[in-house]
């Protein structure tokens, strides 16, 4: 008896939530299947769903007119790099904040994100200056830095949340056996923090990958990323949703494969103090 | 070692140029549009004659505005060509931002490019920039509608014809709207088509001592006439339709007129895309019988910032791009109706060219266009679609935002004027005019 | 129990963020504070000299100024409205055994991957769009008249936009905070009687409290700069143009620096209030 109603209830928990998570993925789906179309069919009435003449003549023209795998390759440089080096600055930082908590650490955690709320483009003057004077103008290193910065306040803030989840009592206990502090970072907390420190890697590594302002203002030929790659789709001269819809899937493939190998790293670390 | 190989390279094609200039690669932004998109596939041919190398940095024209403005003004010096356009090149020629092209060889014969075009692209007399293609606006219209209509499109239309032309193309039960315009905020949008169309009411941006004039009845009568004539005749939607919107919708076959820059003519006869390739005539912008057309003038241009280190090789790329070689180029591999038009008197003394449907209209609108003298009563600027002050592009791009919410019927046309009225003294106020 | 020594190390281990995030933000706050208070014009040749308070006082007395506050504030809580509250029930769904979990947890969360500008480009011409956009294409098929989306409900359009890029944030969240709720005590409360909703409103919302707050929080550091959607869909107009939008209109636009970089400053002071009223939600539900 019992068992039947839950048989019942887990199958309408199934149709409900496929139907939903259908209904949430269906843009982008839509967006997949029209790159695949012809202009005239992704503007047909009424609309063709399935059963249309697939085409890869989208992808090629695409191809053809900008260098996809620079594009491609400098996204992955600068965000990859962006939080690697924000990982390495932050880690002591919340590591500090987590289990030597003094009275101002809750205030320079909000201070921090504070930094984030500043219009990019009310700086957008002073930044391009400075980088003419620095010499960083189109290059990825000028970019890493940047989105570095942008980004940092999440990370230290993700990660902060997620050591102060760390019993206290490991580590005394760790001091009583006479470790150092080096010790106890390197063999007590990290392999404790690893899952924090990943989905926090991954989440970042979203972020940057989709800035489109930075990127697309410090770039000239060397350093564009696939944010600059689909601005020169944006608008183009007649017929254009399956070009737009090619290019659209081309810029997000990428990362939503990523995304999807790593979603269960992602859900479990992406927690924000938010567990107790 | 990818750097040894690139230099070694370039050494061996300087060689092989015995004597010409070192090979160097040059970094050019431009605009996404179509003609600027096949120029990128003709690079190689540039590189072969030149030992030059191009890095393109290819951007949607907003983008591509913000873009080359931040550079230039702060010296920036990413790129050794920029794409710019009739409203930037003599503000930034002023400046003494550009490097001026009175230069040019003999071979390249700067004589020949239109003097609409060499005008609008000069400051002072010099010219500041090359014209790539250039455009000004004309009716295209649909030749079977027009017809079934019971009416002929004269070759200089008044707008009381079009608006009646318009309600009577239109076809609600078969999606066919009898016309199709520009409404959608941006000053190079919704907000150059109305400029120009104001032109030929008589109204106009500035009185000569620099007032706005959206109080004025000719603003008025402008825009009432507009929204009337959309809502009656216009697509669903239209507030929020630019360029590339109302070219879809023809190419579709929902447009019984558009009336819009002269470079689509070539996309709404071509039938690879449009759906309506056979069935399209010409004419020019209207008018009110006032003695100014609707028309506007335009060409996207190709500039050499000041301070570049490859002035020499930026200066063989525009002599190459903008040449009479390049279109004859074009017109070999892509036949004639696909050439950059509107830059040259010679394209449309080419017997092969006048046979292109469109040449001759594109042509009398470009002639019939005179950005010094654009309005009815006199004006202190010079512009058609716009006026070549720095102010001009923020307070044209407010403008246009309040007209697109009274053309979406969020305010009357009286209150967006008012609006505009005040957000364009305040600004003109704030800029010391 | 920190000793004086590891309080002294983990100064040193904070400064490097500390320092780095000092410089990100001085720098430019200075150079910001410094061009608010020039008459900063690039295409006239660059500085013009001291303005005073000029840049300010044009800047609120604009005629957009507070229309932009307004837009805002509309889009920043429509959205935050909107994630959070399907942001838990689409959390307590997923909770539930059902068959194919995984794949509906990609399936939802696949939005939060796609590039702010992709999205605005996609919603504007392929949906919403009133000719050619499948939401109108569809409302024919049933002989409706197709609703001109961007046009008559502009900000509902945004919201939407928005909120379907940040549901899967605020799912993903709430769905890690009622993963670890104590099951007993559910179960416990069922036996004893509780109806759903009241379990739903005594034990599972309580538990979720903090997760909500911070959602709440990074939820709003991002929604007060979104940029790409608007230029892609409204392009500023039918009262959409937020604070964000206007100064980029007066930076690149306008080519007025120096009125941007006052506007700069009002957008700073902006968040701060919402920070500091972030804070006392916030700070307070932290410590708990």
């Amino acid at each position: 008896m019992a068992r039947s109603i839950s048989q019942r209830r887990k199958t309408i928990n199934t149709v409900l939530a496929w139907s939903l998570g259908l209904l949430i993925f269906f843009p982008i789906l839509w967006t997949i299947l029209t790159s695949f179309k012809t202009e005239g069919d992704a503007i047909a009435y009424p609309p063709k769903f399935l059963f249309f003449d697939w085409t890869l003549e989208n992808y090629a023209i695409v191809q053809e007119r900008s260098n996809y795998m620079r594009y491609l390759w400098n996204s992955v440089i600068i965000a990859g790099g962006s939080t690697l080096l924000g990982i390495l600055v932050a880690v002591p930082a919340a590591w500090s904040m987590a289990f030597v908590p003094s009275r101002r650490t809750k205030d320079i955690l909000m201070w921090m994100l504070s930094t984030k709320m500043l219009p990019a483009v009310g700086v957008l003057y002073p930044i391009y200056l400075l980088f003419i004077k620095l010499g960083l103008l189109d290059t990825r290193t000028g970019l890493v830095i940047v989105l570095m910065l942008i980004n940092l306040p999440i990370i230290v803030w993700m990660l902060y949340t997620y050591f102060k989840e760390i019993p206290a009592e490991i580590l005394e206990a760790a001091r009583m056996d006479g470790a150092g502090l080096k010790d106890e970072i390197l063999h007590v907390l990290t392999p404790m923090a690893i899952p924090g420190i990943a989905s926090t890697i991954l989440l970042n590594f979203i972020l940057a990958w989709n800035e489109a302002f930075w990127t697309l203002n410090l770039t000239a030929a060397q350093a564009g990323t696939l944010t600059a790659f689909i601005a020169s789709y944006s608008s183009p001269e007649g017929l254009f949703y399956a070009k737009l819809s090619a290019a659209s899937t081309m810029a997000i493939a990428p990362i939503l494969i990523l995304g999807w190998f790593s979603q269960k790293q992602l859900v479990r670390g992406l927690t924000f103090g938010a567990v107790k | 070692m990818k750097m040894t190989l690139r230099a070694l390279l370039g050494a061996s094609v300087s060689l092989a140029l015995a004597g010409g200039v070192m090979a160097e690669t040059i970094t050019i932004a431009t605009v996404n549009n179509g003609d600027m998109i096949r120029m990128q596939g003709y690079t190689d041919d540039f590189t072969a004659k030149t030992g030059h190398t191009v890095e393109w940095v290819t951007l949607e024209e907003n983008v591509l505005r913000e873009r080359v403005t931040t550079d230039i003004t702060t010296k920036g010096g990413q790129f050794d060509i920029m794409t710019i356009g009739m409203y930037e090149t003599p503000i930034w020629g002023k400046n003494g931002w550009l490097v001026p092209l009175n230069d040019l060889s003999a071979d390249y014969d700067a004589a020949d490019i239109l003097p609409a075009m060499a005008g609008g692209l000069s400051y002072d007399g010099t010219l500041y920039a090359a014209p790539f293609y250039g455009e000004s606006s004309m009716v295209m219209y649909r030749t079977d509608l027009m017809q079934k209509a019971g009416l002929t499109m004269p070759e200089a239309p008044t707008w009381a014809f079009i608006r009646e032309a318009a309600a009577k193309m239109t076809d609600r039960a078969n999606d066919i709207n009898g016309i199709c315009l520009r409404g959608k905020a941006g000053w190079g949008e919704g907000g150059a088509f109305i400029t120009a169309m104001s032109n030929s009411f008589g109204a106009r941006w500035f009185d000569e001592n620099w007032k706005p004039t959206f109080d004025s009845e000719a603003w008025a009568n402008t825009v009432n006439f507009f929204k009337g004539m959309m809502d009656e005749s216009g697509p669903a939607g239209y507030a929020t339709n630019g360029f590339n919107e109302n070219l879809s919708l023809f190419q579709q076959g929902k447009c019984g007129m558009w009336i819009d820059a002269t470079v689509a003519a070539s996309f709404v006869t071509n039938p690879a895309d449009s759906t309506v390739a056979d069935r399209v005539g010409f004419a020019l912008a209207p008018d009110n019988g006032l003695g100014k057309r609707s028309n506007w003038l335009w060409a996207w241009a190709l500039a050499i910032p000041a301070g570049t280190q490859k002035e020499a090789a930026a200066k063989q790329f525009i002599e190459w791009a903008t040449s009479k070689d390049y279109i004859e180029l074009v017109a070999a591999k892509e036949g004639w109706a696909n050439v950059p038009p509107g830059a040259r008197t010679s394209l449309y003394q080419n017997p092969e060219y006048q046979k292109v449907p469109f040449a001759k209209m594109t042509l009398d609108s470009i002639l019939s266009a005179d950005p010094t003298q654009p309005t009815v009563d006199p004006v202190p600027y010079v512009g058609i679609q716009f006026a070549a002050i720095p102010e001009f592009a923020g307070i044209a791009t407010d403008v246009s935002q309040e007209f697109s919410n009274a053309y979406a019927g969020q305010q009357t046309v009286e209150e967006a004027l008012a609006k505009a009225q005040a957000l364009a003294t305040e600004a003109m106020e704030a800029a010391g005019y | 129990m920190a000793t004086k020594a590891s309080r002294s190390a983990a100064r040193l281990m904070m400064a490097p963020a500390v320092i780095l995030l000092l410089g990100w933000m001085l720098v430019p706050l200075v150079m910001t504070l410094w061009f608010s208070f020039r008459t900063y014009l690039p295409l006239r040749g660059g500085d013009q000299g001291f303005a005073g308070f000029d840049n300010y006082v044009r800047f609120v007395t604009s005629s957009a100024f507070w229309p932009a506050i307004g837009a805002t504030l509309t889009i920043v809580l429509g959205a935050l409205i909107i994630t959070i509250v399907l942001g838990v029930l689409l959390a307590l769904l997923l909770d539930q055994p059902m068959w194919g979990q995984g794949i509906v947890r990609i399936l939802v969360i696949a939005p939060f991957f796609v590039m702010p500008t992709v999205s605005g480009l996609v919603w504007k011409n392929m949906f919403l769009d009133s000719v050619n956009g499948l939401f109108a294409q569809v409302a024919r098929m049933f002989g409706a008249t197709p609703v001109e989306w961007i046009i008559d409900q502009p900000f509902a359009s945004l919201i939407l936009i928005v909120s379907w890029q940040w549901l899967p944030f605020a799912t993903l969240i709430l769905l890690t905070a009622i993963q670890s709720l104590d099951r007993e005590q559910l179960e416990a409360a069922e036996m004893d009687g509780a109806t759903a909703w009241k379990r739903f409103w005594h034990i599972i919302l309580p538990h979720l409290s903090r997760a909500i707050t911070v959602v709440l929080l990074i939820e709003t550091i991002f929604l007060l700069s979104i940029f790409a959607e608007i230029k892609m869909t409204t392009a500023g107009a039918f009262g959409t143009k937020t604070l964000t939008y206007l100064i980029y209109q007066r930076v690149l636009e306008s080519q007025n620096i120096g009125l941007g970089s006052a506007g700069g400053v009002y957008a700073i002071i902006l968040a701060n209030i919402v920070a500091i009223f972030l804070m006392r939600i916030v700070g307070k539900n932290l410590d708990r």
